[in-house]
């Protein structure tokens, strides 16, 4: 067994892709941020409230209805979406014209009537999740060809391996429709100047609406991928949204790529954080922030203004 | 003469009913505060759940006192030792209030009876863990009912190292509740000839454990102690199923949990888990009569927390009522000399130190398969009694008593 520090490999390979794993959840709940604010200029404080309901959402299915995991990755999203929708279309386009300090009251509002009410309805101390049986084993991972040994094996949960794989998917798609395609090209437009692109019959404020359901799919799609992994609690998205902000910071607010290249890579570097100096891990990104505002102002991906 | 002598005995049957005089209950009103998590993470283990057992406590006891009126009111101080000391001073100073209870959190308990030092009022802690409360920071006006951190230690640590856990890695929560617990806990694996061969402090709250269950497996100690508690431990158990932490040789060992916890992660990943706790409901007939009343009212069964919160209230209104006055100086003292007899302690002892010493017990977790369902969790293993259970008052560094 090849070893650094008198530890195996196999340790520093699986510290490595657990930092990928909460690095995806960044990424996945950044991308909704960066995608709100890119084109609504909403600080959407409520990511984290939704990504809890997602959460939920999935174990009042599966518990109720008996509805699986499988489908609960779909009709999540779509109902979050639609609960998306809703919020937009009755709140938040009031906000538009105004402050972004108005649109992150609105929201930060919602969070503690939603978490109130959650806490009052399901209690504080958390609610267990079956994840499926075909996500629940391990998977064992050749080293071979990194270190050159046989012996060297890892073994992973596979379901972290699937959060992982999922998040990548998930990016690339989101990645790909606003930056590649007719209607992302759409989107980037009307955030540029939504007067000129009304002006050629497109309906922007139901662009606006349909960007803010999407967001808020993904937070619920996040939630429902995080269900397996931990316990549900009320407060699991507030604890997670502040660290997620501070990614959408670093990688530049409303810059798609550069949240999910940060996502990934902070990660990382919060796994480095949990080997090196656990105590710090909570603070790493938090030093980080202030470190490249001071340098770029506008983020690592961010374009100034 | 006789008029004298009429005069005479009117007055000593007003001094000797002297109790039931206006002087004897401040404010002619006995008003008992609740001061207790509502919303957040321990909600569920103290919160309306304390309120719920403060005010049957009251019905029981009577509703009055010395002829004077029970008055119940709570408040939220949402895990912050900042909010629940005004409140607690706004209670004494504004509303009355003459007894403070519940006070979950270990930073806010420490808090909130300096101000009961300084106000001259009674608190009893029954949600707050650390044994400093009873040790260097302790108080003449402060008690600590339900358990501690020291008698969880005990339970739980001396346990695990008999039947062979031996040598320990800890995974704690940064703060001084986490590092409290550690501390306790390591005297006594030490003290039992074992070994302590590392720890990793994680930030307090973090929901994901696997890079610190990583480093307890790679510390191949042979069990991984637990020093936080709720949705921190909840985690760690649920994700430590993951690494298969257990079928690779090692032991997982909760360090402090509820009744509540299990109920949330559910047996099977909960199962064969050691715990000590102060109370189960499923002790003995009284135990699951009042368990049944809670329920009713409450929708779930209590934790040591909320019974330990009824076992306080009831204590502090029979002191009043052996004392005759409200005046905390005078109800502390008689409190310390009462025996605690009820649904939450038989024989209990208030050491001169405020602590209620009672006997805790070691319980294991059931399998599936050995529960009967919800709620249906625990086996007790043995009984610890009381002063094995709880610190030496002499050794507990109280000057108070010293």
């Amino acid at each position: 067994m090849t070893t650094i520090f008198d530890l195996p490999v196999s340790y520093f390979g699986l510290q490595f892709l657990i930092g990928l794993q909460n690095g995806a959840f960044y990424a996945l709940l950044s991308l909704g941020l960066a995608v709100i604010f890119g084109m609504l200029n909403v600080i959407n404080f409520a990511h984290g409230a939704q990504y809890m309901m997602g959460a939920f959402l999935a174990w009042l299915l599966l518990d109720i209805a008996g509805i699986s995991y499988w489908w609960a990755l779909l009709l999540v999203p779509l109902i979050m979406g639609l609960l998306g929708v809703v919020i937009e279309r009755a709140f938040l386009r009031w906000l538009y014209d105004l402050d972004h300090l108005y649109g992150l009251l609105l929201t930060f509002g919602l969070v503690l009537i939603i978490e109130g009410l959650f806490v009052s309805v399901f209690g504080s101390s958390g609610l267990p999740y079956e994840k499926p049986q075909a996500l629940a084993g391990a998977q064992r991972i050749p080293l071979a060809m990194i270190t050159g040994n046989e012996r060297d094996m890892m073994m992973i949960p596979l379901y972290r391996l699937w959060i992982v794989a999922v998040s990548i998917v998930c990016c690339f798609g989101t990645w790909y429709a606003i930056e590649r395609t007719r209607l992302g090209s759409y989107l980037r437009a009307a955030t540029e100047n939504p007067a000129l692109v009304r002006s050629f019959g497109i309906n922007v404020s139901v662009l606006i609406t349909l960007t803010y359901g999407f967001g808020v799919a993904l937070a619920g799609f996040a939630g429902v991928l995080a269900a397996g992994v931990q316990a549900l609690t009320p407060h699991m998205g507030s604890n997670l949204i502040i660290v997620v902000f501070a990614v959408v910071v670093i990688g530049g607010m409303g810059s798609i790529l550069g949240s999910i290249i940060t996502s990934f890579g902070l990660g990382i570097v919060e796994a480095l954080a949990r080997i090196a100096y656990p105590e710090a891990s909570g603070v790493v990104v938090f030093a980080i922030m202030i470190v490249v505002l001071l340098m770029r102002p506008a983020g690592l991906f961010g374009r100034e203004n | 003469m006789f008029k004298h002598t009429l005069l005479a005995s009117a007055l000593v049957a007003t001094l000797a009913s002297g109790p039931a005089t206006a002087d004897a209950i401040s404010g002619d009103k006995i008003k008992i505060g609740v001061l207790t998590d509502m919303a957040a993470v321990y909600a569920d283990l103290s919160g309306t759940g304390s309120v719920i057992a403060a005010e049957m406590a009251v019905q029981d006891f009577g509703g009055t006192v010395l002829g004077k009126p029970i008055e119940v009111v709570s408040a939220d101080h949402q895990n912050k030792a900042d909010i629940a000391v005004s409140k607690a001073r706004e209670w004494i100073d504004a509303e009355g209030v003459d007894m403070i209870t519940d006070l979950v959190t270990s930073s806010v308990a420490l808090a909130v009876q300096e101000v009961g030092r300084e106000k001259n009022r009674v608190t009893m802690a029954t949600g707050a863990a650390s044994s400093q409360l009873t040790g260097k920071s302790c108080s003449p006006r402060g008690f600590h009912w339900a358990y501690d951190t020291f008698s969880l230690a005990n339970g739980t640590g001396t346990a695990v190292v008999k039947n062979g856990g031996d040598s320990w890695f800890f995974i704690t929560a940064d703060y001084a509740f986490g590092h409290a617990l550690e501390g306790d806990v390591s005297d006594i694996v030490k003290a039992n000839g074992g070994t302590v061969v590392g720890a990793v402090r994680h930030p307090f709250p973090s929901s994901d454990f696997a890079s610190f269950l990583l480093q307890a497996q790679a510390s191949g100690a042979k069990i991984v102690g637990l020093a936080n508690a709720g949705s921190d431990t909840i985690n760690a158990i649920k994700q430590a199923a993951e690494f298969g932490i257990v079928e690779g040789g090692q032991n997982l060992a909760g360090l402090l949990m509820f009744v509540t916890d299990i109920h949330s992660l559910g047996l099977k990943a909960a199962k064969g888990l050691y715990m000590t706790t102060g109370w189960y409901w499923d002790l003995n007939d009284e135990t699951r009569a009042w368990a049944a009343r809670f329920e009713q009212k409450a929708g779930k069964k209590p934790t040591m927390i909320q019974v330990g919160t009824y076992s306080a209230v009831l204590s502090y209104l029979k002191a009043i009522e052996k004392a005759g006055t409200d005046e905390a100086g005078a109800v502390a003292e008689t409190l310390r000399s009462m025996p605690v007899n009820d649904v939450f302690a038989k024989g209990g002892m208030v050491y001169a130190n405020g602590r209620m010493a009672h006997d805790m017990y070691l319980a294991q977790v059931k399998t599936p398969a050995q529960s009967s369902g919800a709620w249906d969790y625990l086996n007790i293993v043995h009984t610890i009694p009381a002063r094995q259970a709880f610190q030496d008052p002499a050794k507990s560094g109280c000057a108070v008593i010293n």
